[in-house]
């Protein structure tokens, strides 16, 4: 009979063996459904996670990684506040499409004049308004006591009615033909947000992303806010007996994730996407609560485990191409990838033994 | 005399590292009402777990009925005859009566066929009890008539019952007190825990004295005085210390007649409650744990907020501040739990140090935190109190009990506070870790802090205060100096009849 | 705008066919959330159904099996997340989103080459005599027998619930589940049966969208009708007839913004389409007042310490 035992101590050493186990399981069952599928496990594998970094075509596929490995960083910093302390901000993805809307309206609203302000209002009227979209979850929960999770979740559906209605609408490119869709802000210089350096993929987003993972970092173990987040998450009594007020621990991490990930949004429409169209959300704001969990809500490690999704999406990508193998299976290895960790994750605080029956 | 129900010889139980019972024997009598007296970590749990089949003694025996009496699970206890009342009750809010006592039983009969014998028994015992209200929005006192009537309705022959009346009020007590003499009237024995030396003397037949696992006398409670059964539970001449009296300054902390109620559905609230504590004094408040300990904590901590002249340190009221303030001004608090109130489990000692210690001791600076500085002081922690762990890296949860306790307790104490409120200093607490923490309590008043105890332990009360104080349900009787108080006078306070006499059968 | 053209016999039986996958995945929550676990992954739970169901019919010829190859699919799938929360203890809320996002990717590689293919047809249930009573006859019981089931099953969970010894038990083990082990029920037990159950109800309320409702598959169909189903649960308060009231009304929302879309009312589109979502969040809050009728141990770990 397997028994838990509660460890003494939270085990240092599996803390960061878990995310190995983790990606080392999902291989072989991925493999295992690669096979499945009728592909050879091995190239599959090696076309996923080789290729992208090593192959003669890599100088391509390396920018792309950044391009994708981005928004997920970013929004699973924000996400990974939150989450260490109770707050579960499922709605990213709709903070995702708000805070692009807003920021194509203000660089929409100003065409086709050429600014240097206008970027830097656009990145700001993004982050704003993913911030406000989080805040509706936020008061909610602080004023009534309602569930963010299913608050923030449902608007996820509002915002992307939005986003049609104003692809459709509001933004629809007045010299479009009459297709759906707004102006495409790449050819709109003032507005676009480019790569800093050429070919490398590393926009404005790439660049934000690290500033927030180094701003993760500092907050989580420099400063007393994130400090009572932690403590939060860990020992709520001792964090009241702190002083730790709930209601601005709730508006600081729901803001701050709500930022970053319309911040995200904002980076992507005006940089690798370029249009607001009605499929323009790609899941991001649903694939980072993965990468926030593969990175054990750690900045550096969701910095790799960013790294590590962007990578099974390029991988996917080269993949579907050459392998013919479904985009869906990438999506499932992903889901495959969260639940192995939970799974794993108890050894970090519990022993297993085997229970002696007692003589009783 | 009547015949005998339950023969316990020599009974021993040893877990690693103590001797819970040590050569038990005690005799029960059909229709007598029998005491188990002891401090806590007597053995009396460990004794009446055997007993209901929790725990399987290491030797010795027990014949119930003339039978040999070996239960291997409390199912075959309660086949034998041989029901118990918990002190903490396992019973389920959100559903009625009837439904809570089904839960308990192994078959019970159709919901209105319970129902009637629910009623009928709780009428007949004076528990009066309706089987369709909902438990959670019963009396502490009527949640246990619930869990009585679970055992009376399998015609049990021996009743036993953990600490029976820390919850109730005196009116509840006589009622609970008819149903017991009406339960002895037909031949039912009761085996009865608790240290209220009057209600022992009220109520019971015969009285078995616990002492560090030992059984160290029986006595008949009727003949014999309070003082004389609790010597023999403490094991020396309780003496009241004779202090030299210190020079008592200001008031630093008071309460005035604050009445607040709980925050949580199960909590005790506080009625008007009106203390002071001078410079240099240490007040007592004892009770039975779940009389208002941790609300009153909460109040003084700031964890719950009160109007803000409720509460006043050095004359300024500060029921509405937060605990951060409270700390910057000099009112420090320590909790009864260690791991999840007092300290987070899963963090470090550093860390944990930090958790109280950032306002006063200067550990952050616009926000940032100095670790440097953090860690500095809780390895002065760890050095002054001899907290034993092999570094301030190691989680709070890998620490022993006494340990843990005192870092707490001295994390606190390393603040210079001028006011400092612990709840439980020592409970759970080896001697040694204790003698030490009630010195450090003792020194901090000596140094001019005025300190306020809550405790379940008596005689901690009695060696360290200048003056002490009862809680019950909430009051607060008025506080009287130590020095003569006698334990008679002590009980009376802790029975909450305030100065009132409680019936003597 | 036409609203003429609104016929409200039609409404109505439209509407008890839009309210059944609800209510079915509702009621199999609100039982394993009464036995104190929350799972979050019904989304996933619905749409594997939709698939399974889907493929097998197809398969089969027979949309019965599909049905019964869904609520299977979806039990399945709900013992990997008991796995890790019961067995595991791993946290209740990323769970049940790993759950989410797996079923999502599971369905739609399962459903590769599923698209646009028609399934075979469900029969109606045409009750003889009930069913010509003019107007409420045409709605009420000229349904495909799932709709029956549905109620039936919300009849079924309620008796159960309140009447019979496993439904106190379950009940128990929700509100205090150290209570309940103290006492010597097998808490992990009850709560991977329950955990079951509300897998096969989401699973086949899943199919019932693919099989009977659409009736196609196109990868995330079910497009949130899960979580909507999880706001149900808090609106109904934990009881089964509420659950039935929530679900019909919001099958009423669901079906009229639709025809009030058919028929050109002056509110563009995507603003009929949010209000669902919207009004779940308006009821939350209301309910939210309400909060002291959640099984006391809902969403906590149950590790029995010896």
């Amino acid at each position: 009979m397997l028994r838990l035992e509660k460890r003494p101590q939270p085990s240092r050493l599996w803390t960061y063996l878990t995310p190995v186990l983790a990606v080392v399981l999902t291989m072989l069952c991925g493999g295992l459904l690669f096979s499945f599928l009728g592909k050879d496990p091995v190239l599959a594998i090696r076309t996923i996670f080789w290729e992208p970094l090593f192959s003669e075509f890599a100088f391509y596929y390396r920018p792309q990684l950044l391009v994708k490995g981005a928004p997920l960083v970013l929004i699973a910093i924000g996400l990974s506040l939150g989450f260490k302390a109770g707050i579960w901000n499922i709605g990213a993805e709709g903070q995702y499409i708000i805070g692009a809307l807003c920021g194509a309206g203000v660089a929409l609203a100003f065409y086709p004049m050429e600014a240097a302000f206008i970027f830097p209002l656009m990145v700001l009227a993004g982050g704003l308004g993913g911030w406000a979209w989080a805040m509706i979850p936020a008061f909610l929960k602080v004023r009534f006591g309602t569930n963010e999770i299913l608050v923030s979740l449902m608007l996820v559906y509002v915002a992307e009615q939005l986003l049609a209605s104003m692809s459709l609408g509001l933004l629809k490119n007045p010299q479009g033909f009459g297709f759906p869709g707004s102006r495409n802000l790449q050819q709109y210089p003032s507005a676009h947000n480019a790569e800093l350096i050429a070919g490398t993929g590393m926009h404005w987003g790439v660049v934000a992303a690290l500033i927030a993972v180094i701003f993760a970092y500092v907050l989580l173990n420099r400063h007393m806010q994130g400090f009572y987040i932690r403590l939060t998450g860990d020992a709520p009594r001792a964090a009241r007996f702190a002083g730790v007020s709930p209601t601005r621990l709730v508006l600081f991490c729901l803001g701050v994730s709500g930022a970053l990930a319309g911040l995200a949004g904002l980076f992507e429409v005006a940089g690798p996407s370029g249009v607001v169209s009605i499929d323009f959300n790609a899941g991001y704001g649903f694939t980072a609560i993965i990468v926030a969990f593969l990175g054990r809500l750690h900045p550096v490690g969701i910095l790799m485990a960013g790294g590590l999704m962007a990578l099974t999406y390029v991988g996917g990508d080269i993949a579907q191409s050459k392998l013919g193998l479904p985009k869906a299976a990438i999506q499932l290895f992903q889901g495959m990838l969260l639940f192995f960790l939970l799974a794993v994750d108890l050894t970090t605080n519990y022993r297993i033994r085997l229970r002696r029956k007692e003589a009783s | 005399m009547s015949e005998i129900l339950l023969q316990i010889e020599g009974l021993t139980k040893a877990y690693p590292g103590v001797v819970a019972n040590a050569d038990v024997s005690l005799t029960i009598r059909k229709g007598e009402v029998h005491a188990l007296l002891g401090e806590n970590g007597a053995g009396k749990s460990t004794l009446v777990k055997m007993i209901y089949g929790l725990v399987k003694p290491d030797s010795g025996q027990m014949v119930l009925r003339g039978a040999p009496y070996a239960p291997a699970q409390p199912r075959a206890a309660r086949a034998a005859g041989v029901a118990m009342v918990f002190q903490h009750f396992s019973l389920f809010d959100a559903l009625d009566v009837a439904e809570n006592i089904a839960l308990g039983m192994e078959t019970p009969p159709p919901m209105r066929s319970l129902a009637q014998q629910i009623r009928q028994v709780s009428e007949t015992y004076g528990l009066p009890l309706d089987p369709y209200r909902t438990v959670g929005e019963l009396s502490a006192g009527e949640r246990q008539r619930v869990e009585i009537i679970r055992c009376l309705l399998q015609s049990p022959q021996l009743l036993i019952m953990d600490e029976p009346t820390s919850v109730l009020t005196p009116q509840e007590v006589e009622i609970l007190f008819e149903t017991l003499r009406k339960l002895t009237a037909e031949g039912v024995a009761i085996l009865y825990i608790s240290h209220k030396l009057e209600e022992i003397r009220a109520l019971c037949d015969a009285a078995t004295i616990l002492r560090q696992g030992r059984n160290v006398g029986t006595c008949v409670p009727a003949q014999t005085q309070a003082r004389d059964m609790a010597e023999m539970m403490v094991g020396s001449t309780l003496h009241t210390p004779a202090r030299s009296p210190r020079t008592m300054g200001d008031v630093l902390l008071a309460l005035n007649n604050l009445s607040r109620p709980s925050a949580s559905a199960f909590g005790t609230a506080l009625k008007n409650i009106t203390l002071s504590v001078q410079a240099g004094e240490v007040l007592g408040i004892g009770g039975v744990a779940g009389n208002g300990q941790d609300e009153l904590l909460a109040v003084l901590s700031g964890e719950l907020l009160t109007p803000a002249d409720a509460v006043q340190f050095m004359g300024q009221p500060i029921g509405q501040a937060t605990p951060q303030a409270r700390r910057r001004l000099g009112l420090l608090c320590a909790p009864e739990e260690r791991l999840g109130h007092a300290a987070a489990p899963d963090m470090s000692l550093v860390e944990n140090a930090l958790l109280t210690g950032v306002q006063r001791k200067g550990l952050a600076s616009r926000g940032f935190l100095k670790w440097g500085a953090a860690r500095r002081f809780a390895e002065d922690i760890i050095a002054r109190f001899d907290v034993r762990t092999p570094g301030p890296d190691v989680a709070a949860r890998a620490l022993s009990g006494g340990n843990l306790q005192k870092f707490v307790i001295g994390r606190e104490v390393m603040q210079a506070p001028k006011v400092l409120v612990v709840n439980q200093p020592t409970w759970g607490v080896d001697a040694a870790a204790a003698a030490a923490i009630r010195q450090a309590l003792l020194d901090l008043a000596a140094g001019g802090a005025a300190v306020l105890v809550i405790s379940q332990d008596l005689d901690e009360l009695m060696e360290i205060s200048d003056r002490f104080a009862a809680l019950n349900e909430g009051r607060l009787s008025p506080a009287k100096p130590t020095t003569g108080l006698s334990v008679d006078e002590i009980g009376l306070m802790m029975g909450g009849a305030h100065g009132m006499e409680v019936a003597h059968v | 705008m036409d609203l003429s053209a609104i016929n409200p016999t039609l409404l109505l039986a439209s509407l008890m066919v839009a309210a059944t996958p609800l209510l079915l995945a509702a009621i199999g929550e609100l039982v394993v959330e009464r036995a104190g676990v929350l799972n979050l992954g019904v989304e996933g739970m619905m749409i594997t159904g939709a698939i399974c169901g889907f493929a097998i019919a197809v398969n089969t010829g027979s949309p019965i099996l599909g049905l019964v190859a869904a609520a299977l699919g979806g039990a399945v799938l709900s013992l990997l997340f008991a796995a890790l929360t019961q067995y595991a203890l791993a946290n209740q809320v990323a769970s049940g989103l790993a759950l989410t996002l797996f079923g999502l990717g599971l369905s739609a590689l399962i459903g590769q080459g599923y698209q646009g293919i028609k399934p075979p047809s469900f029969p109606k249930a045409d009750i003889p005599l009930l069913s010509d009573i003019p107007f409420l006859g045409g709605v009420l019981f000229r349904n495909d027998f799932v709709v029956y089931l549905a109620i039936a099953l919300t009849a079924v969970v309620w008796w159960v619930l309140k009447y019979s010894r496993i439904g106190l038990v379950l009940r128990a083990v929700g509100e205090n589940h150290d209570a309940a082990h103290a006492l010597g029920y097998k808490v992990v037990r009850i709560r991977v049966a329950a955990i079951c159950f509300g897998g096969a109800c989401a699973g086949l309320g899943g199919a019932y969208i693919s099989l009977i409702r659409v009736p196609q598959w196109t990868e995330g169909m079910t497009a949130g009708i899960g979580w909507i189903a999880l706001a149900l649960v808090v609106f109904a308060s934990w009881k089964p007839w509420r659950a039935m009231l929530g679900a019909y009304l919001f099958g009423g929302i669901t079906v009229l913004q639709l025809n009030l879309q058919a028929a050109g009312v002056a509110i563009p589109v995507e603003y009929l389409a949010m209000s669902p979502y919207l009004i779940t969040i308006i009821v939350l809050v209301i309910m939210s007042a309400d909060k002291s009728r959640a099984p006391a141990a809902l969403g906590r770990s149950f590790h029995a310490s010896q």
